[in-house]
């Protein structure tokens, strides 16, 4: 496991060695705060000293914006063939997919953490709960990783990154429609209300509104990470088939 | 040191390699030869465990890369088809970080590999350059390098002399010669002069068979007075 390391230091820093990592980052942060105070965000409107209106786009924005970082973990690699030369270094392959999608994890947690600035705007402007913050904060990380994962995996299938792009957006934004709940009144009209839930608990947004209240539930814990553990583990099955 | 019994490689219901055996020594330059899509490189993938085989071992240094790929991986060094590397990096990151993943961890060790290789391979004047700005010959080096960082037992290369000049050519297979003592070496190449050059032993495959399987000079007097693509060209056709 020491190997994972370099490579996860060889990935971390190859997104600051193109502009991608700062288009990224400015693009994350420009369209998170704007959403927020936007008229559907209602910061200011809410009169409360909370990110709850910033944290609520979450699940959208990444919906499109993690594909945008795992999309090339892996098809890059393919394409352009340095998958042969990393897999022929002394490495495993689940070395390999967790020195990735670490590196991945670490940069989208940067992302998350960069938008400080606006808790401490709502610390400026009233006195907000710093558990609350502290446990959105945790949530949207868990949750970024789970979208990586599903990421990772669809990045690994192709060597096309438009195509992984478009996969990994499609399976994202399922587990997102899953639970709203319009989706889940039709789901509820031709299936049992028992198998309607069940499926409504596979939804990102089900697991992350949890945190955005303060409440750390190790259940919603547990989901992203064995969502993660499940997609990193097809994605060793898929590079190793 | 380098032990191949009986690969077989099938896509779909066409043989990519069918049934190749052989065995590489120390000290052993072999030329791997065949036309295009005869299976070499395809051989070459499953003796460094980057596909794996339908039928058949592969060992280096007497382990079965289908039961210890890493420890294969760590006694190869591996050069693949057209020299892969990630071309945001430079070339001194690129070696710094290969060094790391085959073990020098220490900065000063790391250091002499990287200096070394650079040397080896005449690379000093664009260790700062991004891969992606170097020419193909230049590329084509630092693929070299990194094959030979941790100084391997066996050392497998994949058309090395590929979109070389005759100056760069004639570089690399001085380099190959001057460290084949100690090493057991295969290398492909469509290049038939090359094989003769520097190669101790040549095997013709076509098909996925081997075909031919002798020294050079024993190649050559199959049809005295032929030249060696007349030979090739009868053997593969």
């Amino acid at each position: 496991m020491s190997q994972i390391r370099p490579l996860f230091k060889r990935e971390f820093l190859g997104y600051f060695r193109s502009p991608v990592a700062y288009v990224f980052l400015i693009a994350f942060l420009l369209i998170s705060v704007s959403l927020a105070f936007s008229r559907y965000g209602n910061f200011f409107k809410a009169g409360t000293a909370s990110l709850e209106t910033y944290f609520l786009f979450f699940p959208w924005l990444f919906m499109f914006i993690v594909p945008a970082v795992g999309m090339r973990l892996w098809s890059e690699e393919k394409r352009s063939g340095t998958v042969e030369l990393l897999l022929t270094l002394p490495v495993t392959t689940l070395e390999a997919v967790l020195g990735k999608f670490l590196a991945g994890w670490a940069f989208l947690t940067l992302a998350v953490l960069l938008s400080f600035p606006m808790a401490l705007t709502v610390a400026f402007l009233g006195d907000p709960d710093w558990g609350i913050i502290a446990s959105t904060y945790l949530g949207a990380i868990l949750m970024a990783g789970a979208y990586l994962g599903i990421c990772a995996l669809t990045s690994a299938l192709t060597k096309n990154q438009v195509i992984s792009f478009i996969l990994s957006l499609a399976a994202c934004a399922m587990l997102v429609f899953l639970g709203l709940s319009s989706f889940t009144t039709t789901l509820e009209s031709f299936l049992p209300v028992g198998i309607a839930d069940v499926v409504s608990n596979f939804s990102f947004v089900t697991h992350f509104d949890a945190f955005t209240k303060g409440i750390v539930d190790p259940k919603d814990v547990a989901f992203f990470l064995s969502l993660i553990g499940f997609t990193l583990f097809l994605n060793v099955v898929a590079l190793e088939r | 040191m380098i032990e191949v019994k009986g690969l077989v490689k099938t896509y779909g219901n066409k043989h990519a390699v069918d049934g190749i055996t052989f065995t590489v020594k120390r000290g052993e330059i072999l030329g791997f030869l065949g036309p295009n899509g005869a299976g070499k490189s395809t051989t070459m993938k499953m003796i460094t465990g980057f596909i794996r085989p339908d039928a058949g071992t592969a060992t280096v240094g007497g382990i079965d890369v289908a039961v210890d790929p890493v420890g294969v991986k760590r006694q190869l060094g591996y050069l693949p088809e057209s020299a892969p590397a990630y071309p945001e990096m430079t070339v001194e990151e690129f070696l710094r970080f290969i060094a790391e993943i085959r073990g020098f961890r220490e900065t000063s060790e790391k250091r002499a590999r990287v200096e070394h290789v650079l040397g080896l391979t005449h690379l000093a004047s664009v260790r700062t350059q991004t891969i992606e700005t170097l020419s193909k010959g230049y590329k084509q080096r630092v693929g070299f390098a990194q094959a030979l960082i941790h100084n391997p037992p066996a050392l497998v290369l994949d058309e090395p002399t590929d979109g070389l000049d005759p100056n760069q050519k004639n570089e690399v297979r001085t380099l190959i010669r001057n460290m084949a003592a100690e090493k057991a070496v295969i290398l492909s190449t469509h290049i038939l002069e090359e094989v003769e050059a520097i190669c101790t032993r040549v095997i013709i495959i076509a098909s996925g068979r081997i075909v031919a399987d002798e020294t050079p000079s024993a190649l050559r007097a199959r049809q005295p007075g032929a030249r060696l693509d007349e030979i090739f060209r009868a053997l593969t056709t």
